[in-house]
């Protein structure tokens, strides 16, 4: 295609970040929108290549903030660096070394894709460097999210799972150094699910890149992540990895029993002691004995059902002596 | 954080526009709305010539449609100017296209200058749909000589020049292109006033100083200029073609909207988010069903 040119390169070459830096730096932010305070407090770190996901119920603050991280959204309090830059100050420069993935609906609609990606591609080419070649070379990108089939498709014509993989290809068209992904499966079927699930996993695994991805969705968490972040009540609430989080949620465990056609239940963090004590005072009176681990997915579901049914701060206590 | 960065990148970034714009003008002509649009414009025309039959302008024994050729040529360059200008922004805005623009290194510039390219070729080629056939077959309408194209050319640059930031800033106003109709409606207004279809001499003063304030009287007066006899200045205000005071309406607009529209723009950039686009997407769902 003759109508996309290749940029000139700036003058001056762009300078290499060292690699020890985390990617993201997040420290004691605020968000407040008239009274209504929605991030109050929160602080975490990102390292390169780390795959992270802020995971929360809805309207627990995980647009709000990963907009402030995209640079979209000014904060209200509290430190913030992503690749080093503060995002409210962040030049073209630190842009190209983003990637956003944005939920499209019929934008660029009469553009062919590979017409699209080749002309967006054209803008990331002067900060080119010799450890990252941007733009990502369009027939390989086509073909990594596998839309090869659909190059010369119009975008207006693509299906749902389609164009959502043409929202990944256009988020890491200029090789991101860190890539922003806010509820990227909403509206998928299983099937086109799992297909993105395949898609971020290659991205992690190809160029190392850092991907920050929110979700309300546990099992897309514990699938994606190398650690998760739970953000409730404009707080991150837990931190770890899931193994880390499922073995904390689980640590307590539900004992159920009868007595003397009475029933029990009681939570306890060492079932087994508890249960030869309640023998020992019993005995045989016990019956309809049952110990149950609750698992990450279900302490974090009642969690979700208690914040959402409006019982956020009890809910988010309970959830804290859990998981903490 | 800057929309519009200068340096060699964002230079490259121009290129990038107006490949972006030649693109988009290419997509034009490939789809029946976009196609219907520029013939649209030609069809009411031949309907109001039809209406018109052998009307003469008043005082002369000129063809009253000549003379609302040339005035409507002028009215549809004010109409690209202002209207696809202001609904492309503000379809964009909504759908989208602009926080993509955004998510990108210089994607603001590139983004404009695309935006600029497509609505200039549009004009154009709209243009040339109405002027051709008219220079063909209706009488009294002649482009003669250099003079006449150095007249037609200038006055087509001032007033898409005059009129493009005013209807970008109008795009970045408007919340939903759904509400372009408080545009629309004061738009009609002002072509009735502004002697397009009908000379304003014999309308009251006060109405004519009103129509002089905006460019599209300017726009039209530029054309008649360019394309009718000489002769035909004298049922203009003040009987000649005053080229020197449309340059100076049409200059002054150009520098109000050049010196306006970026702020605004910025303004508008600066607020657009993932979230904004979603509240919008959800709205347009709900009216859909």
């Amino acid at each position: 295609m003759t109508v996309v040119r290749q940029l000139r390169a700036p003058t001056a070459a762009v300078a290499e970040p060292p690699d020890d830096l985390a990617a993201i730096e997040v420290h004691d932010l605020r968000m407040r929108y008239g009274t209504n305070d929605v991030l109050k407090g929160v602080s975490f770190t990102a390292r390169r290549g780390e795959v992270l996901a802020l995971l929360g119920p809805n309207g627990a603050g995980k647009t709000t903030t990963i907009e402030i991280l995209e640079g979209f959204r000014i904060r209200s309090a509290g430190e913030v660096r992503v690749l080093g830059v503060d995002p409210g100050h962040g030049d073209e420069r630190w842009r190209a070394r983003l990637g956003v993935v944005l939920q499209s609906w019929r934008d660029h609609g009469k553009w062919q894709v590979r017409e699209l990606l080749a002309h967006l591609g054209v803008y990331y080419a002067p900060y080119s460097t010799p450890r990252v070649r941007r733009p990502w070379d369009v027939d390989d990108l086509i073909d990594a999210v596998g839309l090869t089939p659909q190059a010369g498709k119009r975008v207006s014509q693509l299906s749902g799972g389609q164009r959502r993989r043409l929202d990944v290809a256009i988020g890491i068209v200029g090789r991101p150094d860190l890539l922003f992904l806010d509820e990227p499966t909403a509206g998928f079927d299983p099937e086109a699910r799992r297909e993105f699930h395949d898609l971020v996993h290659r991205l992690s695994d190809i160029d190392d890149t850092t991907i920050l991805l929110t979700t309300h969705d546990l099992d897309e968490a514990e699938k994606l992540a190398d650690r998760i972040l739970i953000l409730a009540g404009g707080a991150i609430i837990a931190d770890g990895s899931p193994d880390q989080l499922s073995r904390r949620a689980s640590a307590d465990a539900e004992v159920r029993w009868s007595r003397d056609g009475e029933r029990f239940v009681h939570a306890t963090g060492d079932a087994t002691a508890f249960v030869r004590e309640l023998f020992q005072q019993y005995g045989e009176a016990i019956a309809d004995l049952e110990v149950r681990r609750a698992s990450l997915e279900d302490t974090y579901m009642a969690f979700v059902r208690e914040y959402e049914s409006g019982r956020g701060a009890a809910a988010l206590r309970a959830f804290e002596e859990v998981t903490r | 954080m800057s929309v519009i960065s200068l340096g060699r990148p964002a230079m490259g970034a121009a290129r990038a526009g107006l490949a972006r714009g030649r693109i988009e003008l290419r997509h034009t002509f490939t789809n029946a709305q976009d196609l219907w649009n520029y013939i649209f414009p030609a069809v009411i025309l031949l309907v109001v010539f039809f209406f018109m039959g052998d009307a003469t302008v008043p005082g002369t024994s000129f063809a009253l449609s000549s003379r609302t050729m040339p005035s409507a040529l002028g009215m549809s360059v004010a109409f690209g100017g202002l209207v696809t200008m202001a609904i492309a922004l503000a379809v964009d805005r909504e759908d989208g296209t602009l926080l993509r623009a955004k998510a990108i290194p210089n994607g603001m510039t590139g983004y404009l200058v695309g935006k600029i390219t497509l609505v200039a070729g549009m004009g154009l080629v709209s243009l040339a749909i109405q002027l051709i056939p008219g220079l063909i077959f209706l009488d009294g309408l002649s482009v003669r000589g250099a003079s006449s194209w150095f007249t037609l050319i200038w006055v087509v640059i001032l007033g898409m020049v005059a009129t493009m930031p005013i209807g970008a800033i109008f795009g970045s106003l408007i919340a939903n292109p759904r509400n372009m109709g408080m545009i629309m409606l004061p738009l009609m207004g002002l072509i009735a006033t502004s002697g397009i279809f009908y000379p304003i001499t014999n309308f009251p003063i006060w109405l004519q100083w009103t129509a002089q304030a905006f460019p599209i009287y300017w726009l039209g007066l530029g054309m008649r200029s360019a394309l009718l006899p000489d002769s035909m200045a004298s049922v203009e205000i003040g009987e000649s073609w005053r080229h020197l005071p449309t340059v100076g309406v049409l200059g002054a607009w150009a520098v109000f909207g050049l010196v306006v529209a970026p702020i605004v723009l910025r303004r508008m950039a600066r607020r657009e988010s993932g979230s904004r686009v979603a509240e919008r997407r959800e709205k347009a769902m709900q009216r859909v069903a």
